[in-house]
């Protein structure tokens, strides 16, 4: 009986096939739109929450904030030093590694090419704390670090630039004003989400570069890997404290320095993508709200106008629930049709807007099986109406009907 | 739903082999009043009415007499508002909705008035219909509906729908979907209506054929005398009651 209802509710659906299609178009629009926009949405989260992730584990990332001078003027704070690293890697427990890092911008030459990069003094734990991996050749050696050798790693970008398919390895450079030995070459990360390189900067030993290139000892920038998430809140604090005391700063003023959790950093950003997924959930809600009313309005049209059809029917003997779920089925196959359709579509959509968009397509079976049974549910939902008007005709009025 | 309630139709060849001795049709005092107040009708008015299994009755009367409101009582479409309606000995008064449409999908055949075929369905599927309710498969259906429309000569035109058939061919539709479920009764109103008479006249024969090969139980409405003349007996409305009943055999012997 049910295998016969759905037979003849599709031959019904085909005997009006242009009609059919325009009743499903609401809900082939609004399957479409959420399929396309969650794949499209999840790409670019799951790219983000990677390139946050490839920043390094359990990062945090101390630096300089403002400092609110006389008559509310913002100027920029005292930078670090090379004790205050010291001082928190003495001091501070639940740490794996910390590293300064100072930085300039410097044209890097070689032969008669050249190239205009950014130049960072730090030592072996940077490669550790950013996750960077030596390609070709080796890190600093501890004698190196002591006394400020003029040598430095490059960054693919960099290598590639200056040497093009040449040996970088021992070669020697001009940086700025200094001559400076490659020791080695990073392996690439590639570009970052936003289109930058991440891949363009020189590294030397901080003392290196503080003598030979800055003339100062300002350390810019400190990392910080935490020993295990857990703990980073406590180390957060702890850090906070210490810096508190070496700034000098007094209880109740603000701090004049910034520490950000790039654990906290990538929850914002997936917190961030729960609020964007309900927001498209409610927007699908709501497009196929507006796709289910379309199919009642169209099967209230369709009871009408098979209403002698209907009298037939039930004159011959077919009970009320026979009509209705005639009527249903109908429904839930035009429904599940467009529901059908606008999967096909949206994915669609999307596989040609990713690349377009520079984000990875990523198939998400889960939002394809809800769409699936909501439109389902949809053609439920809107069909019983219009249904139950039809099982509850009277056969003699209906057989009347003109 | 629970059809124990009334004697098995079965498959039986001959219905004649079923009789129990009771009327087929059987109405005491049954009125059917239309409407409240003012608005009210009395279609029927208080109606005895017994009609045997294996008759062909007819039934004429003038406009709004009650011959379709009769008809349709018959035909468990509708309740009686007082009195009492006995089919094969079941008070039909008693019957809930769905039951009645049992009852109507295992016993009767309707012959509705102007055809009433599905569009766009041919006519092998339109004689399918009731045999799907009555839960055939799909090789059983085909075969008994490919009976039912040789049986009103209506081989060669199955696969055609009924805008590609005649008046008379698709009133012959009409009957075979009525017959293919073999039913106890065929209810037909004005199955000859709008044809022209030698049209009609073939629709008769084929109805008078039903009635004496396979033993089926017509009641038929009609407004032509000579339609009414192929059945076996005629009764006539006035104004809600009978006003006569005529027995056409002993006429014509
Ligand atoms: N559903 C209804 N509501 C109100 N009055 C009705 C209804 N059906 C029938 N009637 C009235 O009952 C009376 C009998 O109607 P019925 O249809 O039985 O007449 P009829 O003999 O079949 O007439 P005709 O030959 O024109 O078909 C009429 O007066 C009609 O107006
Ligand atoms: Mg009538």
């Amino acid at each position: 009986m049910i295998w016969n209802t759905i037979k003849l509710a599709v031959s019904e659906i085909g005997r009006n096939m242009m009609r059919s299609f325009l009743t499903i178009l609401g809900i082939v629009i609004g399957v479409g739109a959420v399929i396309s926009m969650v794949t499209l949405g999840g790409g670019a989260t799951s790219q983000i929450t990677n390139e946050i992730t490839s920043l390094g584990s359990n990062l945090l990332i101390l630096r300089p904030g403002t400092n609110e001078g006389h008559g509310g003027i913002r100027t920029s704070a005292t930078p670090f030093k090379l004790e205050d690293v010291e001082a928190i890697d003495n001091h501070i427990a639940g740490i794996a590694a910390v590293t300064p890092v100072s930085s300039t911008t410097a044209t890097a030459v070689y032969g008669n090419t050249n190239w205009s990069t950014s130049v960072m003094g730090t030592d072996n734990k940077y490669l550790t704390v950013r996750m960077w991996e030596i390609e070709r050749g080796r890190a600093f050696s501890a004698n190196e670090l002591a006394i400020g050798k003029t040598v430095c790693l490059l960054g693919s970008t960099v290598a590639e630039e200056l040497f093009g398919s040449l040996d970088p390895l021992d070669a020697k450079i001009r940086l700025g004003k200094i001559a400076c030995t490659v020791i080695g070459v990073l392996t690439s990360k590639g570009e970052s989400t936003f289109g930058m390189d991440q891949d363009d900067f020189i590294l030397t030993p901080v003392k290196t570069l503080h003598r030979r290139m800055r003339g100062n000892t300002d350390v810019n920038m400190i990392y910080i890997s935490a020993e295990s998430e857990i703990s980073s809140e406590q180390v957060q604090e702890d850090i906070t404290e210490l810096m508190r005391e070496r700034r000098n700063i007094r209880t109740g003023d603000t701090d004049d320095f910034e520490l950000n959790d790039m654990a906290q950093v990538a929850r914002t950003v997936e917190s961030t993508t729960g609020i964007l997924t309900t927001f498209l959930g409610a927007i699908a809600a709501i497009s196929l709200l507006v796709g289910g009313i379309g199919i009642m309005n169209i099967m209230l049209v369709s009871v009408t106008e098979r209403t002698r059809e209907i009298g037939i029917r039930l004159a011959i003997g077919a009970l009320g629930r026979e009509v209705l779920l005639q009527f249903l089925v109908e429904a839930i196959i035009l429904s599940l049709f467009g529901g059908i359709i606008g999967i096909g579509l949206g994915l669609g959509l999307a596989a040609v807007t990713a690349p377009a968009l520079g984000i990875p397509f990523v198939f998400n079976l889960d939002i394809i099986v809800i769409a699936f049974l909501f439109s389902g549910l949809v053609g439920i939902i809107f069909g019983f109406f219009p249904a139950r008007r039809a099982a509850l005709m009277d056969p003699i009025d209906a057989l009347r009907y003109e | 739903m629970d059809t124990s309630i009334l004697p098995r139709s079965g498959n039986d060849k001959d219905k004649r082999a079923e009789k129990t001795g009771l009327p087929l049709v059987d109405f005491s005092k049954v009125s059917k009043v239309y409407g409240v107040g003012r608005a009210q009708v009395i279609a029927m008015d208080e109606v005895d009415l017994a009609i045997n299994e294996g008759e062909f009755v007819a039934i004429m009367g003038p406009s709004g007499s009650g011959k379709s409101t009769c008809l349709n009582l018959i035909g468990c479409l509708d309740t009686p508002s007082s009195g009492s309606y006995r089919f094969k000995g079941v008070a039909v008064g008693g019957l809930s909705r769905n039951q009645r449409a049992l009852l109507r999908r295992h016993y009767l055949g309707f012959i509705f008035q102007g055809y009433n075929l599905l569009k766009r369905t041919t006519a092998i599927e339109n004689v399918e219909m009731p045999l799907v309710y009555r839960g055939y498969k799909k090789s059983v259906r085909q075969k008994m509906s490919l009976t039912a429309l040789k049986e009103v000569g209506l081989e060669g035109r199955e696969h055609h729908t009924p805008a590609q058939l005649s008046g008379g061919e698709q009133q012959r539709v009409a009957i075979a979907r009525a017959i293919a479920t073999n039913p106890s009764l065929l209810l037909a109103d004005e199955p000859t209506g709008n044809l022209d008479s030698k049209k009609g006249s073939e629709i008769m024969d084929l109805l008078t054929k039903l009635n004496q090969d396979r033993g089926i139980t017509i009641i038929m409405v009609t407004h032509e005398r000579a339609m009414a003349e192929y059945a076996d007996r005629t009764v006539h409305f006035l104004d809600g009651r009978i006003s006569n009943i005529q027995n056409n055999r002993v006429i014509h012997q």
